[in-house]
């Protein structure tokens, strides 16, 4: 049974990191915007391939 | 695919743009509007971050509209080298630019972005509504926090709900409930901080508002489940306890969702120009508006604002104040004269000394009246007096079983009070107000009203007076229609007008240039021409002497005008022919609208800057026996609605302009009405979109059904709220309860209150 303790643990820590990949997100601003990536993604590769990333 | 985008939006010519990169566009959309931004005072307070070769900066364009507005935006790099990188966010309508300051001047910037058609909105105020950003994300990271560990504590508590007997987990137990605890602790001090804050507050102004039992049931079931855990009695009521901060974030965040692109909280500043051309020893330096001092010398170009009362310098000003007055029709101003801030030059660039500072102008004077010191009473909200009853009902309830069980067991009066408390968390009476206010808010905004917040919700409900401006509101500002009415025109004589009128700049002649222009009449060579400022021109066309001007100006000349109504009056060989008379347009469904409104009991008013000469039309229009009131000034508005509110009356004010800014701060709810875009929004409690303000009076219905929907609603979790006393008041509450009772409510309140605002919507609809 004790084995509960270990994977509880490693459980609690696996949420923890996606809490912090969500507070990183919404830090890093991705959370400002939820309409325009949804556009932007339907223009042509051509085009996307000029432009530079963030 | 993008061709058929643009295509389907007629927007080919954005090709011709991108087949050519890398193409200096130098010089060809050069214009002098844009010089104040040579100005290292203004580009500072523009520029957000600045290295030698990077620089960026963040403009609103109002004029976003559609998917190819981003796609166009986002490849500016190619029509400019010295642009690095350019990404727009299409609901804030903003456009952030990373470019290299070596390549582009920040004037050069604009310039181009006014070039492919999105001139940036660049203001006195400055880059302020970029701050408020950053609140939202704080909401974001205490839902983040709370959601986690309001999962984990659940997952944890599992075995509980499962377990008959303490003793299943065995050694085990003590490190599920500690942890239950570590993870909890982060929801009390974090993530609930809003509602002890809150509650605080309204406790020092001895006002108990709904946060105040949300704080102490949370403070209660935290110190139980404490209490329970160190004393190895049981494992608390923690999941209740995340689960509910957890939804009451959730709810307020939806119902905070606000309209990114629009602004509700506008003063003047948002509509003054950041800087103007100053003359100074013949030559021309660009200064910051807010450094202007009296006596300096302005130089206003075609279409730009004055933006301080200044005294005009030189001839030929024709000064649009439909904004600050809102008359319709340009007025000339001759030389010497006072012209105000906050009219927009139509004519010739004209030279003006400023007389007063921008801040004490005639019109940002409006700011600073005390009648205007007194915020919007929000406070007195529908929910707080119920929230009261509420809290006393509680407690009532809390001291009974208190009672009951001292008499029988006092071992269970502890136990009993804090289930009461845990149980009978007003919870669902947020959850329910701020769910159900969210969705009204969005169904409205579905019909382009768009309200700044829920309060307004509430207040709209109580209003019993509607106060209508004109100009722009109930006529559309663009639309102006001429008609002809007198002597009817020959061809030969309808040239000869036509003539004479395509050589003014006046925009009452180009009004009628525009009249004549269907009719394909070819050009005749005017022969002499005169203006007389403020009073018309003679002109002589194909032998023709032709006077076209006011009534006033044909009189002075012999030509005998009888009936006198605005307009544009025109007399030919030393007769009188007719005028051509300037009818507003009046939206659609007015009329209709304010007669249902008036049988609903509304009192309807109207306040015009205009003159009376409407005033049968409108009687027509709105009914003869409501009051209308003309050549009202800013500050005259704002003291009939003042004089209303003294005599008992809820306000609303419907209106545009800054003419009528204070009316609309000062009523109770200020509705602001736009055409196309959200340009010049003075500060309002909602926008409404002009074509649609012929729903006004469904939007007001469906705006209180929202009081009907929480009612319902309350009813229900009532019921909850009865069963969770019948466990908590026998003492015999298990987490187990807790646990099922808490996320039933909380979504089954959400689900209702979702259905029934929809259902309540369709009635808008059905209006149509």
């Amino acid at each position: 049974m004790s084995v509960l303790i270990l994977l509880i643990i490693v459980s609690v820590l696996v949420a923890g990191g996606f809490l912090l990949a969500f507070l990183w997100s919404v830090k890093n601003g991705q959370m400002d915007d939820d309409y325009t990536p949804s556009v932007r993604m339907l223009f042509d590769d051509e085009l996307k391939s000029t432009k530079k990333s963030n | 695919m993008v061709f058929q985008l643009l295509d389907e939006n007629g927007m080919c010519q954005y090709y011709d743009l991108s087949d050519m990169p890398g193409v200096s566009a130098k010089g060809v959309f050069a214009s002098d509007k844009y010089n104040y931004l040579d100005s290292v005072a203004i580009q500072d307070q523009l520029i957000q971050f600045k290295l030698a070769d990077q620089a960026h900066v963040t403009f609103y364009l109002p004029q976003i509209h559609c998917v190819s507005c981003v796609w166009l935006l986002e490849n500016l790099h190619k029509i400019n080298a010295g642009i690095i990188h350019s990404q727009t966010h299409f609901e804030k309508k903003e456009i952030k630019i990373v470019y290299n300051p070596s390549k582009i001047s920040l004037k050069e910037l604009v310039q181009l972005l006014a070039f492919v058609g999105y001139e940036p909105m660049i203001h006195l105020g400055g880059n302020d509504w970029l701050k408020k950003k950053k609140v939202n994300k704080k909401q974001l990271f205490k839902i983040g926090v709370a959601g986690f560990c309001f999962s984990n504590i659940m997952m944890l508590s599992f075995p509980d709900y499962l377990s008959t007997s303490i003793g299943d987990l065995g050694s085990l137990r003590p490190f599920f409930v500690y942890l239950n605890l570590i993870l909890s602790i982060p929801v009390l001090l974090y993530s609930a901080s809003g509602f002890f804050v809150s509650a605080y507050t309204g406790l020092r102004q001895k006002w108990l508002n709904i946060d105040a039992p949300i704080a102490l049931a949370i403070v209660v079931t935290f110190g139980r489940s404490v209490y329970e855990i160190l004393t190895h009695t049981g494992g608390g009521y923690l999941d209740s306890m995340s689960g509910i901060v957890f939804f009451m974030l959730v709810g307020r965040w939806f119902q905070d969702k606000s309209y990114d692109s629009f602004s509700f909280d506008r003063d003047y500043t948002s509509f003054f120009p950041l800087g103007v051309t100053v003359l100074k020893e013949g030559k021309e330096i660009n200064k910051p508006l807010s450094e202007i001092e009296k006596g300096e010398i302005v130089l206003v170009r075609t279409d730009e604002m004055v933006a301080a009362d200044a005294q005009l310098l030189t001839e030929g000003a024709l000064i649009d104040y439909s904004f600050v007055t809102g008359e319709n029709a340009p007025i000339e101003v001759a030389k010497g004269a006072t012209v105000f801030a906050g009219g927009i030059q139509k004519g010739r660039a004209i030279q003006v000394q400023v007389i007063k500072p921008v801040g004490q102008s005639y019109i940002t004077e409006l700011w600073n009246s005390p009648l205007l010191n007194n915020e919007k009473n929000i406070d007195k909200s529908f929910v707080h007096p119920w929230s009261q009853y509420f809290t006393y009902v509680l407690f009532g309830i809390a001291f009974c079983s208190g009672m009951y069980w001292w008499l029988v067991n006092p071992h269970n009066i502890l136990p009993a009070i804090t289930s009461v408390l845990i149980v009978a968390c007003p919870c669902s009476l947020l959850l329910t107000v701020t769910f159900t206010y969210g969705n009204v808010l969005r169904h409205l905004g579905k019909f382009k009203m768009y309200c700044k917040n829920s309060s307004v919700l509430e207040a709209i409900e109580k209003i019993d007076t509607i106060v209508f401006d004109k100009t722009g509101t109930l006529t559309n500002h663009e639309d102006i229609h001429l008609e002809y009415e007198g002597t009817k025109l020959t061809n030969e004589q309808a040239i000869a007008i036509y003539s004479v009128t395509r050589e003014s700049l006046h925009p009452l002649s180009q009004l009628i240039t525009q009249y004549f222009s269907t009719q394909h009449l070819v050009v005749n060579k005017v022969d002499k021409i005169e203006n007389h400022i403020g009073k018309g021109t003679h002109a002589i066309c194909n032998g023709h002497s032709i006077w076209i001007g006011s009534a006033a100006f044909l009189n002075e000349h012999g030509i005998l005008v009888e009936n006198v109504t605005a307009g544009v009056y025109i007399g030919m060989d030393a007769t009188f022919f007719g005028v051509f008379k300037i009818n507003h347009v009046y939206r659609k469904g007015i009329h209709e609208m304010v007669t249902r409104l008036k049988s609903k009991g509304y009192q309807i008013h109207l306040l015009s800057g205009d003159h009376p000469t409407e005033k049968n039309n409108l009687a027509q229009l709105l009914g003869v026996e409501i009051s209308m009131l003309f050549e009202q000034s800013p500050n005259d508005k704002l003291t009939y609605i003042q004089s209303l509110q003294n005599e008992g009356h809820r306000v609303m004010m419907v209106g545009d302009g800054l003419n009528d800014a204070g009316a609309l701060k000062k009523c109770d709810v200020g509705i602001a009405v736009t055409d196309q875009t959200h340009l010049f929004t003075p500060a309002s409690d909602a926008i409404l979109e002009g074509g649609m303000i012929h729903k006004l009076d469904s939007f007001l219905e469906y705006a209180q059904k929202g009081k009907r929907i929480i009612t319902i609603i309350f009813i229900l979790s009532i019921v909850y709220n009865l069963v969770g006393m019948y466990f908590a008041t026998r003492a015999q509450l298990s987490p187990m309860v807790a646990a099922i009772l808490m996320p039933i409510s909380s979504i089954s309140i959400v689900a209702l209150s979702a259905l029934l605002s929809y259902s309540y919507s369709r009635t808008l609809r059905a209006r149509n």
